[in-house]
């Protein structure tokens, strides 16, 4: 067969704010960069990101430096992550954000025009560069704005199905096909970077849009890269709960940043209930304590809903267990009683929005029901820091779908400074591998045909099932049985389901033409989904212990001996329905400087 | 839980029609649930554009009895009662159902004069509120497309596409001329192949922005009284002569090419 | 959008999706052109019979009063009646004195940015509502003459400040009638309250606010016109009510200077 085909120097796979970053670097040295999106430009779910992007900056808090930031981005991941990540992050995310605005961000400003921080949980000084509560929107729109300006090559609604490889096994392309009109096209590239963003989608609640299958994880574990703490999945403690139909939406931490708190059935806020003693010297011990806070960091310590997000979503999880639930299963945010109704309009615009429009709910009123829900996985395909290169050559990879930098939890504001951090890192690994000249030099086309064949498969079948009724069973069971808290019986009982799983999927029966067919789309999405699914219950089987985001019921403290590495997964023979090995792989080394840094009393 | 009755339009280039289906419809649901069930259940080849279902993306733009909407910021319950007309965007081609080819607004993207900031200290412009704040309205643009459909101009005129780029990129253009750090004069650009002077200021994409920003108060009428000041304005530019020219004449401006 | 696509011009006559019918909107979407077509049409009919009457558009001395009608002042003509006379006069002009003054304020009204919405939408049906098809063959927008004329605006705003300036003169004429000396009569209060409804319309006028400082790209650097700009902003937003309620007012002082004047009613003093 031939197909649609394009040459360019570099490939880069989602169009969010890791794409578009590592779009703008490699195009600034001189290569030819296509930008494959499956959505619309400007429609990746970095648009979701609300409250602000990490840079210690001390424009509101001169004390603030990298190594602060640092400092809590390694306590925030519970020691899991690669150190050399969060330090490049912390060191670079400044520069990062004030490049922003050369190319026409407009954020938020402080009296005297510099840019405005704010406070997060799990960050000791006001440290998010925002504009009011969409900043994702703002991260996305400039990039992208910048990358159109710069004349780069976006092929849009264009959804990659697999990479390709060259004989000697570098990366030499991908294959994918035009939503529009379901024709397959190829894509020749000397150096691919996935930049796919996440893969909450297996999950029933979850802050993720349709995008999040994880289509970039299962590409690289396909192609041969490692995907690690795949076990670790944020749950954002505040999601909405009511309508059923909006369950999972995400409410910004920025509503807790900006003075909000938790409170149970009883009106009693509860966080004070749960500070973990890794957390105790610095967080406030009455509600007297932790409101002074708020207008001066010095006068009192932090409250204990800025916790970071796992901490605080797993006492959200054990109050509504312990019957001190709101009536749909939540508890309450409550901002309405703490700031006024100007001040909530002002800087939480479109939460206001979201809840007087999809819920009925005036939050300047009356507090909002909220309860955990699927926002993130800080698993991912396993990376050189410095240059963002898998294991595979040629491979590079960026922003959500990487693993290392947040560990066992991202703090808040720190994926948005990641993808822009680490996009440009991958655009310039891109570069630098591309202009060392050992590069792929033709796609193995039957890699292409098996693809494609598998890709149409759906439409031959003579009956078989409906993929939204397996993408449904699916998300149901990892709701069940993989979600905030685990135990071994479940675990064990989604291990077993997922092999039933990985049997129904070679049964779908799609309805329909090629041409903009959803249905079709689902079907190609399910391999992935199912892949990461079956990761991260493999992941959450052997960690036989309880850290950031991954919570075992049956191992409930953190246990020192798996602090020294992270859970690997690799795919023996590239299929998706290859079997899967997991091993240890060992954490890096900290330099003795930096681990002073950690072990600072603050 | 009640059933309601949704009319699809399904089709592509080669025609299409109305088609009927009754479905199920819970407490608090949102067009865009309704669409997804009969996806999920009669008819999972059902085009439909969406991401976020937050009203954060501006996929779901679409038209709802006859009105531009997005799916899912649409309640049912705020709907009027009977069956709910569902149809794709007029203004853009057809590619399947609800899906419409929207490439004519990148296009229009490619052609905007970029920033033109001075070089950047090392720690960063300095900028004020007062001065972001205008910019910040037009950049909650989500890019729904949803004030280019409804805009007469090129709904009922395709032959004005060419020469016109519609309310989304006047706001764009207004967030450019009002940020403070540019040095870009676009005002040449914005009359003559912006096309500016193509609306009739009927205020429907303000009708119908979801982010509710003021796009004809706040940014065509400004635009105009720019062009105004640049061309029409016999004392503006008597006073441009008198004093030092502090200000680059609009002809002669650097207006940097579209890339 | 590929690649070879890119940088093109926008392609042309792609097959548009849905019904091939005017509109699909089931609510009441002509209610509102109904409505405008009613008010402005009665209120052309009426500003016509008036200034093609010039009669009692001035209460006098004779009847004790000093109330001159907004659509006659001021009064230019040498036709003007006794006491109604500007400062200076045309002779011979042989037409309504109304005739050489309203061109100005009409000016105003018929360039300003929400009258044009309403006409474009009530009479022109360019178009009649939203997401309702205009049913014009071809459509040039304001980029030609006449309707490149609209960018005149804001001389016809300037003019309206004159006006506006003669209209609060005449309103503080009312307060000191020769019948009463200094008092209020119900004619005071109409005038005060008709050059206070033309002030708000000017004022929030769109070329107003882009005057007094919506021009500036740095708030910061120019504070003053930062203050007038926010003085004017939130009246900017309630132009189309000022732009109805000082349409029809304007005409119900005519109305009550035309009864006055006749003798029809007598103006009662208030205090």
């Amino acid at each position: 067969m031939t197909y649609e085909h394009h040459e360019y120097d570099v490939v880069i796979i989602g169009a969010g704010g890791a794409g578009l970053r590592a779009a703008v670097e490699a195009k600034q040295q001189g290569l030819s960069v296509a930008l494959i999106t499956k959505s619309l430009l400007g429609k990746a779910h970095t648009v979701m990101a609300e409250g602000g992007m990490a840079a210690a900056m001390g424009n509101v808090y001169p004390e603030d430096n990298w190594k602060v930031h640092f400092r809590d981005t390694m306590r925030g991941g519970k020691y899991l992550n690669n150190y050399r990540m969060a330090e490049l992050h912390a060191k670079e995310a400044p520069q990062r954000v004030l490049e922003l605005e050369q190319w026409g961000a407009l954020f938020d400003r402080t009296k005297d025009g510099k840019i405005q921080q704010r406070d997060f949980g799990g960050h000791r000084y006001a440290r998010l560069a925002h504009v009011g509560d969409r900043t994702g929107l703002e991260l996305i729109r400039t990039l992208q704005q910048k990358v159109v300006s710069m004349g780069t090559d976006v092929f849009m609604e264009c959804k990659v199905l697999k990479l390709v490889h060259d004989l000697e096994g570098r990366i030499a392309g991908c294959v994918a096909y035009w939503r529009a009109t379901g024709e397959f096209v190829t894509f020749s590239a000397k150096a691919v970077i996935l930049a796919t963003g996440g893969s909450g989608k297996s999950w029933k609640f979850t802050s993720n849009s349709w995008e999040g299958t994880g289509d970039g994880h299962a590409m690289a574990l396909w192609a041969g890269a490692k995907l690690i703490d795949m076990e670790c999945i944020q749950f954002h403690p505040t999601g909405m709960v009511w309508p059923l139909s909006v369950r999972g939406l995400l409410v910004t931490e920025g509503v807790r940043g900006d003075g909000g708190v938790l409170r149970n059935s009883e009106g009693k806020r509860f966080m004070f209930n749960y500070v973990a003693d890794m957390f105790r010297a610095e967080t406030a011990e009455t509600e007297e304590e932790a409101d002074k806070w708020y207008d001066d960091h010095t006068a009192g310590r932090r409250p204990p809903e800025l916790l970071p997000r796992d901490e605080v979503a797993r006492a959200i999880n054990a109050e509504v267990k312990a019957g001190r639930g709101s009536p749909h299963g939540g508890v309450y945010l409550d901002i309405a009683s703490r700031r006024s109704p100007e001040f909530i309009r002002r800087r939480l615009p479109s939460m206001y929005h979201q809840f007087m429009e999809l819920a009925g709910v005036d939050i300047t009123k009356e507090p909002m029901e909220i309860g955990p829900t699927n926002h993130y996985i800080m698993g991912g395909v396993q990376v050189d820091a410095e240059s963002a290169e898998t294991a595979v050559p040629g491979l590079f990879a960026a922003g959500e779908v990487t693993g290392g930098m947040h560990g066992a939890n991202r703090l808040g504001g720190n994926s948005l400074s990641d993808l822009i951090v680490f996009g440009r890192r991958a655009g310039l690994g891109a570069v630098a591998y591309v202009q060392a000249g050992a590069v792929a030099r033709e796609m193995n086309m039957a890699e292409v045909e098996a693809a494609v064949a598998e890709a149409l498969a759906p439409f031959d079948a003579e009956e078989g099932e409906n993929p939204y009724d397996i993408q449904r069973d699916l998300q149901e069971m990892m709701q069940a049985n993989v979600g905030i808290i685990r135990t071994e019986s479940e675990l064990l009982e989604a291990a077993a389901a997922l092999d039933a799983f990985s049997d129904r999927l070679k049964k779908i029966k799609v309805k329909g033409g090629r041409a903009y067919n959803p249905g079709w789309n689902l079907a190609t999405d399910l391999p992935a989904m199912l892949a990461v699914c079956q990761c991260v219950t493999r992941g959450a089987t052997l960690r036989q212990e309880s850290r950031g985001g991954h919570t075992r019921e049956d191992y409930p403290n953190a246990d020192p001996t798996f602090a020294t590495f992270n859970l690997a997964h690799r795919s023996d023979g590239g299929n998706w329905d290859s079997p899967i090995f997991t091993e240890r792989s060992p954490l890096l080394p900290i330099p003795a400087e930096l681990k002073a840094l950690l072990e600072e009393a603050h | 839980m009640t059933d309601v009755t949704l009319r699809v339009w399904r089709g592509d280039a080669s025609g299409g029609d109305f088609e009927e289906y009754v479905t199920e419809q819970n407490e608090g649901e949102v067009v865009l649930d309704l669409i997804h069930r009969i996806q999920a259940t009669e008819a999972p080849d059902l085009a439909c554009r969406w991401n976020c279902k937050a009203g954060k993306c501006g996929s779901c733009a679409a038209e709802i009895n006859g009105k531009p909407r997005l799916l899912c910021m649409t309640r049912m319950d705020q709907l009027p009662e009977g069956p709910v007309t569902v149809t794709p965007m007029k203004t853009f081609p057809i590619i399947r159902d609800l899906v419409t080819d929207v490439s004519f607004n990148y296009r229009m993207a490619e052609k905007v004069p970029a920033l033109l900031p001075p070089p950047m200290p090392e720690e960063g412009y300095r900028m004020f509120q007062e001065d972001v704040e205008r910019g910040q309205e037009f950049r909650k643009c989500i890019e729904c497309f949803m004030c280019q459909d409804v805009c007469h101009v090129i709904r009922d005129h395709e032959e004005n596409k060419t020469n016109y780029a519609g309310p989304r990129f006047f706001i764009r253009y207004a967030e450019l001329e009002m940020h403070p750090l540019d040095t870009n004069d676009r005002r040449d650009f914005i009359r003559e192949e912006a096309g500016l002077g193509y609306c009739n200021i009927t205020k429907c994409c303000t009708e119908v922005c979801p982010e509710h920003i003021k796009i004809t108060d706040n940014a065509i009428i400004p635009l105009k009284e720019r062009v105004v000041d640049a061309h029409y304005d016999p004392v503006a530019w008597l006073g441009r002569k008198i004093r030092r020219k502090t200000k680059t004449k609009a002809a002669d401006a650097a207006v940097q090419p579209a890339p | 959008m590929s690649t070879t696509e890119r940088a093109t011009q926008v392609v042309l006559g792609g097959t548009r999706g849905g019904p091939d019918v005017p509109t699909l909107r089931t609510d009441r979407w002509w209610l509102q052109p109904v409505v405008t077509v009613s008010i402005l049409t009665a209120f052309v009919i009426y500003s016509t019979w008036s200034a093609f009457n010039p009669h009692n558009y001035y209460a006098g001395a004779a009847l004790g009063r000093d109330l001159i009608s907004p659509f006659y002042s001021p009064c230019l003509a040498s036709s003007c009646a006794a006491g109604s006379r500007a400062g200076f006069f045309l002779q011979g002009w042989p037409l309504s004195p109304a005739l050489l003054i309203l061109i100005f304020p009409l000016g105003f009204r018929l360039t300003c940015y929400y009258y044009r919405r309403s006409y474009y939408r009530a009479f022109w049906w360019s178009p009649p509502a939203c997401a309702v098809s205009d049913k014009h063959a071809t459509y040039s927008g304001e980029t030609r003459f006449p309707l490149i004329m609209q960018n005149a605006h804001r001389y016809f705003f300037y003019a309206g400040l004159v006006f506006n300036a003669l209209l609060t003169y005449d309103a503080i004429r009312a307060f000191h009638q020769p019948g009463i000396g200094w008092g209020v009569t119900v004619g005071t209060l109409v005038l005060t309250l008709n050059a206070t409804l033309l002030w708000l319309y000017s004022l929030s006028c769109h070329a107003c606010r882009h005057l007094c400082g919506g021009q500036v790209k740095s708030f910061k650097a120019a504070p003053i016109r930062y203050r007038l700009w926010k003085l004017v902003t939130p009246l900017n937003a309630r132009h189309m009510n000022f732009a109805w309620a000082s349409l029809i007012f304007v005409a119900l002082t005519d109305v009550y200077v035309r009864l006055v004047a006749s003798g029809a009613i007598t103006d009662l003093r208030l205090f």
